[in-house]
């Protein structure tokens, strides 16, 4: 984890995103105790009122849920959710955004779409 | 517990060095106050912990007026510059002397602290460097069992491992028993993360209290080609707060609303100043203000004699 005031994203969203990282990549996996605010907030010196927005953000989603006195735990089909939607979004985003420089660039779609075969192989 | 101030002004002499400062500091927060040399911010606490008076305006703690009255000021501690004690006096007999002044003085913690940082109790304050009296107050801040604690330049002469070490200790124990923690500092990039709120002083006046996390990305910085750059910030309705310029590339320096993503043109990129770089061009410009408003103000006045 690592966590930065002058990134593009609040440092909210930064802990959120960080947390779905850990979730994506089954570094905690379903059922499992996500790092408790106390944790992270001493970890990387942030704020706990800001790391617990971040916790919050992901129950809202339905990725944590909390557990009354023990802690935020991962939720059933987290994981599988997880994937698809930063498909749908992070993904789209990204695309957006290559093919946008590709066009500053002079590169032709049929080009593009070349380096995307060749990255492919 | 609500700590507010209410229309405080310090005067000395003609100078204003607190100008109608209204603040509420709310429970179980960490605050940063910034300000530049000299822009009110030790008055201000000065004057909340009853060390000096104010000219006119009060403090008050859940309503009640905290000037001179001991219970009310037993809810809050300032460490300053300031030494409150006898030089003379040895480490640990400071504090015994907060523990029998404050009372409930968290022995366990201040162990702790001491070993972190290897502070020697038996010496006497005075033989302390600047870093270590700087060590030895924050201990007592931290182990003090008040609901406000103020801490002006709390890092004075420690070296980048002990502010890192103070950093994590001072969120550990902050979770462990909240109270709200005003932190007084020049070094913003360090406490950015740390701090839930910020209050900005300058020229004895607020400019701004906002959440952390909006400062550091109330600003930004729009660069690119020099005639991009103006037209960007003018058609986006930005405020430029300063402009850097070589040969042809523009950084503008502003704070508004940034379009989305297909807002920008081509060419022109933007990234958020964070909250020290604002800060800096925030209060730049508003000394540039002040600077330009007094020279106004003794013009007219030359003007009508």
């Amino acid at each position: 984890m690592n966590f930065s005031d002058t990134d593009p994203r609040p440092l909210f969203q930064q802990v959120a995103d960080q947390i779905e990282d850990l979730i994506l990549t089954a570094a905690v996996k379903e059922n499992e105790q996500v790092p408790s605010t106390t944790e992270i907030s001493a970890t990387y010196k942030i704020n706990p009122a800001t790391v617990l927005k971040g916790m919050n953000l992901l129950v809202s989603k339905g990725y944590l849920e909390k557990r009354r006195g023990i802690g935020m735990f991962v939720t059933l089909g987290a994981q599988q959710k997880l994937t698809s939607e930063r498909r749908g979004s992070l993904l789209h985003d990204q695309v957006t955004t290559l093919v946008d420089e590709a066009r500053n660039l002079g590169i032709t779609q049929t080009q593009l779409i070349d380096m995307i075969k060749g990255s492919f192989q | 517990m609500t700590l507010k101030t209410t229309h405080l002004t310090k005067k000395y002499k003609r100078k204003a060095a607190l100008d109608d400062v209204s603040l509420e500091f709310q429970p179980d927060t960490i605050y940063a106050l910034l300000g530049n040399n000299g822009a009110g911010k030790s008055t201000l606490l000065n004057i909340i912990s009853n060390r000096i008076f104010a000219s006119t305006g009060s403090v008050t703690l859940d309503g009640e007026k905290a000037q001179d009255d001991s219970t009310v000021l037993r809810h809050m501690y300032l460490m300053s510059e300031d030494n409150m004690f006898p030089g003379s006096m040895k480490v640990k007999e400071i504090f015994t002397l907060s523990d029998a002044v404050y009372g409930d003085f968290d022995w366990e913690l201040a162990d702790k602290l001491v070993a972190d940082f290897e502070l020697p109790v038996d010496s006497q304050f005075k033989k302390l460097s600047t870093g270590y009296r700087t060590i030895a107050k924050l201990v007592a801040a931290m182990c003090v069992p008040v609901d406000y604690v103020f801490l002006d330049e709390p890092v004075l002469g420690l070296d980048a491992n002990h502010r890192d070490l103070f950093y994590t200790r001072l969120m550990e124990t902050f979770v462990e028993r909240p109270r709200t923690i005003v932190i007084s500092t020049h070094l913003i990039e360090e406490i950015a993360t740390l701090v839930e709120n910020v209050v900005i002083i300058d020229h004895g006046r607020i400019i701004t209290v906002n959440d952390a996390d909006t400062l550091a990305h109330a600003g930004h910085a729009a660069s690119g080609e020099t005639t991009a750059v103006n037209a960007f910030v003018t058609t986006s309705g930005l405020d430029v707060l300063a402009t850097k310029t070589i040969t042809g590339h523009t950084t503008a320096y502003v704070q508004g609303t940034i379009p989305d993503a297909a807002g920008i043109p081509a060419g022109i990129s933007i990234e958020p100043l964070g909250l020290q770089d604002y800060f800096i061009h925030l209060t730049q410009r508003q000394t540039t203000q002040h600077h330009s408003n007094a020279l106004l103000a003794t013009s007219l006045k030359e003007n009508a004699r």
